[in-house]
């Protein structure tokens, strides 16, 4: 079994952070594992910061609020700001290096970045950097199987075959990039 | 079985609810449990039910009274404020005999308080959800698995003891997501028969009446009194509690619903460092589980009562554990959902004052 | 003896639906004359076995134990809502809520136009006798300028309590009734009178034609400190004025099936009400 996922994906509102999160636990869920997500809510969600806890472990999952991430996937600079030291060392941070410009890397945690709006949007695929970045944590973490990833973009994505090709490539571009 | 699907525990409630005969949905918007209300008005439509918006808090649970007299399953959601607003019809519920669900997502108060999850009602809920002698049963869940598997079973509790019911849930559990087993649906000709209902007499039997009103005291004492006897058999029969790790505990930490998942995380934080800590938590806040309590006490050498507000259930505790060992309180309020690590911190600082 | 028995008719009887007990109105109280007209009506329309009534908080409170249908008691102001739900709970069955003005104009005025903006397929009957006679006689919010009670003992001051509501009309603002109209029972032409309205109200709900509203314009001879003849001549000088009789809404009488027929054709020329419309904006 993996170890435990304690992920908070965030960014502005409209960047999927929600989305996004909700295909990482969909992957917990279909690997029948303990999964929680936990958004921010309320006046904060309205043209501020979205972010969400997203939590898939083996054993009972206490608070669903994540306060001590182990992986962070920041799709803008304020979100980068705000969690960044908040990763536990040897945590890991996907970063979304078109949008957050000023990186910083705390000791004992690995940040890595890549343009994933640009990579999407050079792709023909404009919107999915949030997916992109999935695709690049789950190639550095591993935190579920292919199929199950693959399964979960099918559940949260998969309404319009179009839409859900354009979510499978843009993971493949997180994967490569 | 139905399949493990992941859903918010707002809407796995709304969902359950609906699975359990609730036709009959009656809301009014309140962060943070308005996906309740939007999921009755998404799906009630289809299964022939009603979904009615009403124009207050106040309005809606006098249509809960109004539906429960008239012998539905009926339901209505809210948050700490509205619940406030709605202590009025449920006192009326308790006073005419009338079951019905009341849900609260709670938030932090008092007053507008704050939008994030809080267990500060547990005193309205336990206490006076209303004015007048009476109790109503609330049931604290504390996973979205349970707020499910007690949406559904608080109909049927509501249904058999003619008492209106609580699920007490706070933002955290309402708002985040949890894989679920939906529990089956129930068939509507399977629910229970209600002879008492103001459903139109057809000339067949003499005129029902739904009221609270007795102007002669010796009445309405005779009335609640027998209304005591029927709490007398909640308070045997429906108590419900999860013991985690007290077989051999020293330190017992007490804690409901969201509380009580921080809660565990410490046991387990503690269990780690070699302390013997364990968890009782409260299902259903009234009945208080004093049985629970009870079972622990020959080992426990402490308590420590862990909750989302300045202390409330602490009190329940004390009067459960009567003296007979040492209760301590850990609490955030406000809206802040506590830490495992300062939990932890406040079970080493306990096991170590009673191991002196 | 046994012929002159059988040449005997019946020609005044309680109504079925009014149950054989005493009442706790007052001598000369017209709610009396009002729940009998409403029991009647339930007998010449044989609904009374499926009928539920919703009692308000007020003289009537105890209407539960007069009327022989079933019976609901609600809480101070909140029968409308209550009937709401019994009517979406029974959508075949006959509802009515029996309110007073505090009950109704007062405590429960979100209550009252909001089921009335719904259209609630619902009959109310509102006694408006311009105070709160339960309580002993204190200001309502139809109590009229200068108008002495208990609580505005130098007359009524609209300069700080405000002006009296005329709730029919207050009411006909909206466009959820069917039907509105107000009456009074202080002559046996009037009683007549308002035992048609009131059948009319009952029959639009079994028609399905809507919500349906009588105002009864009342009197309290015990907290009026008058004999009852002199209480409806001072309604009829002072309350009458304020509070004109006559139908203040009929859809039905303008041509209509239904309150919701009267609706669409008032909010014509609203695009987004009438999706059949074509529009040139949006799509």
């Amino acid at each position: 079994m993996a170890k435990e996922l304690s992920c908070v994906v965030a960014g502005f509102g409209g960047q999927g952070s929600l989305f996004a999160g909700k295909v990482i636990a969909t992957a917990g869920l279909i690997e029948d594992r303990e999964v929680s997500w936990m958004p921010s809510y309320g006046p904060e969600m309205r043209g501020g910061t979205a972010n969400c806890s997203v939590t898939l472990s083996d054993a009972p999952i206490g608070s669903p609020l994540v306060t001590r991430p182990n992986a962070l996937i920041a799709l803008n600079q304020p979100s980068f700001d705000k969690f960044i030291d908040a990763v536990v060392p040897g945590g890991i941070v996907v970063v979304d290096t078109a949008m957050v410009p000023q990186i910083t890397e705390p000791e004992g945690v690995r940040v890595i970045g890549i343009p994933a709006t640009k990579i999407c949007e050079e792709a023909g695929t404009p919107g999915l950097g949030n997916i992109v970045l999935i695709g690049k944590l789950w190639a550095e973490t591993g935190f579920c199987t292919e199929e199950a990833l693959d399964g979960a973009l099918a559940k949260v994505a998969g309404k319009k075959p179009e839409k859900l090709e354009q979510n499978r490539q843009a993971i493949k571009l997180g994967v490569n990039a | 079985m139905s399949e493990k699907v992941l859903m918010k525990g707002n809407e796995a409630m709304a969902e359950s609810a609906m699975r359990a005969g609730c036709r009959f949905f009656f809301g009014y918007p309140i962060t943070p449990q308005t996906e309740v209300a939007a999921y009755m008005a998404k799906m009630m439509p289809k299964v022939g039910g009603t979904y009615l918006q009403a124009e207050s808090e106040v309005a809606a649970i006098n249509m809960v009274y109004g539906a429960s007299a008239a012998g539905a399953r009926v339901m209505t959601s809210s948050s700490s404020p509205g619940i406030s607003l709605k202590s009025e019809g449920i006192s009326y519920m308790a006073g005419a005999d009338l079951p019905g669900v009341i849900i609260n997502v709670q938030r932090g108060g008092p007053g507008l308080g704050s939008i994030q999850p809080s267990q500060a009602d547990y005193w309205q809920a336990t206490k006076a959800t209303g004015h007048g002698d009476f109790h109503i049963v609330v049931y604290a869940p504390s996973t979205v698995q349970e707020m499910a598997d007690y949406a559904f079973k608080a109909f049927d509790t509501a249904d058999k003891y003619r008492v209106p019911v609580m699920i007490m849930a706070d933002g955290m559990l309402g708002q985040m997501m949890e894989p679920v087993v939906l529990p089956e649906a129930r068939a509507l000709e399977d629910l229970p028969e209600k002879p008492w209902a103001t459903n139109g007499h057809g000339h067949k039997r003499p005129h029902n009446v739904a009221n609270s009103l007795y102007l002669t005291a010796e009445d309405l004492e005779d009335l609640v009194r027998e209304r005591y006897e029927r709490y007398d058999a909640i308070i045997e029969g429906e108590q419900e509690a999860e013991s985690y790790l007290t077989d051999d505990a020293d330190i017992v930490l007490t804690a409901f619903g969201g509380a009580a998942r921080v809660a565990r995380s410490a046991v387990n934080a503690a269990r780690e460092r070699g302390i013997k800590a364990g968890l009782v938590r409260p299902i259903t806040l009234w009945p208080f589980p004093t049985d629970a309590i009870e079972a622990v006490l020959p080992q426990a050498k402490a308590f420590l009562d862990v909750e989302m507000n300045m202390g409330q259930m602490l009190e329940d505790v004390r009067l459960a554990v009567a003296g007979r060992a040492p209760v301590e309180f850990f609490g955030r309020t406000g809206g802040v959902i506590p830490n495992p690590d300062e939990v932890l911190a406040a079970i080493v600082a306990l096991n170590e004052k009673v191991g002196e | 003896m046994a012929d002159n028995e059988k040449d005997l008719k019946v020609v005044f009887e309680r109504p079925h639906a009014l149950l054989p007990v005493v009442t706790n109105f007052c001598p000369g109280c017209p709610h009396g004359i009002v729940e009998r007209l409403v029991a009647e009506t339930m007998d010449e329309l044989d609904i009374e076995g499926e009928t539920i009534g919703v009692a308000p908080v007020g003289c009537s409170v105890i209407s539960y134990d007069f009327f022989g249908c079933d019976m609901i008691e609600a809480a101070h102001g909140r029968a409308p809502a209550v009937a709401t739900a019994v009517k979406r709970v029974h959508p075949d069955g006959v509802v009515f809520a029996y309110q007073g003005d505090g009950d109704l104009a007062s405590i429960g005025m979100a209550e009252t136009v909001h089921a009335a903006t719904r259209g609630e397929n619902i009959t109310v009957i509102f006694i408006n006798n311009a105070i709160y006679g339960m309580t002993g006689g204190q200001m309502a919010p139809t109590s009229l300028p200068n108008q002495v009670t208990q609580t505005s003992p130098y007359g009524r001051d609209v300069a700080t309590a405000g002006n009296p509501i005329r709730v029919s009309e207050l009411l006909n603002a909206l466009d959820g009734p069917a039907y509105i109209e107000r009456v009074c029972v202080d002559t046996p032409k009037n009683v007549r009178k308002a035992k048609k309205a009131i059948k009319k109200a009952f029959q639009n709900q079994l028609d399905g034609v809507g919500y349906s509203f009588i105002e009864v314009v009342s009197t309290c001879p015990t907290n009026w400190g008058m004999t009852p003849q002199d209480a409806f001549a001072w309604m009829r000088e002072n309350m009458l004025p304020y509070y004109p009789l006559g139908v203040v809404r009929d859809v039905t009488a303008d041509g209509f099936a239904n309150a919701a027929e009267a609706a669409a054709a008032r909010n014509a020329a609203c695009p987004i009400a009438h999706p059949e419309l074509k529009t040139e904006g949006g799509n």
